[in-house]
């Protein structure tokens, strides 16, 4: 059973959903490390997504992704917003013309999406950013394409995120403290968390073997 | 011939209203755009805004930007991304108010757009004390 554009839509809404909840958790995080606006962010980002998708009929998870990324764009203020726009964005050209994506796919999907991400801020891995979380997620889903546990991709997302605690900032707002940004979780790859644990509850809930 | 055009990206829609006000007295004849703050005129940047703003000051001399902040760096590049017909775009780097300043005064001369990025980034080894 592959990904259904339904099933990707209930994705966003849970990750919706979770953005709202956490709101307050991501900003408090922010405000340690950042300018403490992550978390007012990706709520208001998500809740325009979902507001957008919830009056859009898709049969195409190409436009889907592509709308979704336009509208984190326009409306997440701060370096997440061009980051997350050009993921969404990237990944929306992999899946362009399909009603149902194949997990070999949605690894193609995420790759694009860390290419973007990578060109868009210039980061690479182990620089305490969201591609700590991102190009984890995408490597494992593209090595176990054939027979994906969404349980084990969850898991691996929630201790690469853990994992940023450790690492001293090189990118963003959060470089500037150096060294004293370690023992402090990076907020984007929290976010990024809540976004692949969406996406695994999701597709675990559609009957997928966990 | 047209003057190399200035463009001002910045978080915040204030900041560089207020540049844009310092900048006109000093040229008034050099066409200068600005894009500051979210759509929303909130603290960010936006990349339809900085499209729009290269847009406005575009011809064949070219436009230089400036910008405050990281991501508006990473806005900057999406719009230029979209303008990919426009390629006498370039990015100074260079701090906000001295290089624009530096760069206005240079585009007022009629310089190139290589001269108004060269002297907007020197702007950069200023001693200001």
């Amino acid at each position: 059973m592959g990904i259904h554009v339904n099933d990707v839509k209930q994705w966003l809404f849970k990750t919706n959903s979770r953005m709202q909840e956490e709101k307050a958790y991501l900003t408090a995080l922010d405000q340690a490390i950042g300018d403490g606006d992550h978390g007012i962010n990706m709520a208001r980002g998500f809740q325009e997504v979902a507001i957008k998708l919830e009056k859009t009929a898709y049969t195409d998870i190409g436009s889907l992704l592509q709308d979704t990324g336009m509208v984190l764009l326009s409306k997440v203020g701060g370096a997440s917003g061009p980051l997350f726009g050009t993921a969404f964005m990237k990944a929306a050209m992999v899946c362009k013309g399909k009603t149902e994506a194949t997990t070999a796919d949605l690894g193609a999907a995420l790759q694009e999406a860390v290419n973007g991400i990578k060109l868009r801020g210039k980061a690479e891995v182990g620089s305490k950013t969201m591609l700590d979380v991102w190009e984890p997620v995408a490597q494992y889903v593209q090595e176990h394409a054939e027979q994906l546990s969404w349980s084990a991709l969850n898991d691996l997302a929630r201790l690469s995120m853990e994992k940023t605690k450790e690492m001293e900032a090189k990118k963003g707002r959060a470089a500037y403290l150096g060294p004293r940004s370690v023992g402090h979780l990076d907020p984007g790859s929290v976010s990024t968390y809540y976004l692949m644990e969406a996406l695994c509850t999701t597709m675990n809930r559609s009957g997928e073997p966990a | 011939m047209n003057n190399v055009g200035i463009v001002l990206v910045s978080h915040s829609k204030e900041l560089v209203s207020g540049l844009l006000a310092v900048l006109k007295q000093v040229q008034p004849h050099v066409p200068i755009a600005i894009a500051g703050g979210t759509d929303d005129d909130e603290i960010g940047t936006s990349a339809q805004k900085i499209r729009q703003a290269i847009e406005s000051v575009y011809s064949d001399a070219g436009v230089v930007l400036f910008f405050d902040l990281g991501s508006a760096l990473m806005n900057t590049e999406l719009a230029m991304e979209w303008l990919e017909g426009m390629d006498k775009i370039r990015i100074a780097d260079a701090p906000l108010v001295e290089g624009s300043y530096a760069a206005v005064v240079e585009s007022g001369c009629g310089s190139t757009l290589d001269e108004v990025v060269k002297t907007a980034e020197d702007a950069k080894l200023i001693e200001k004390r």
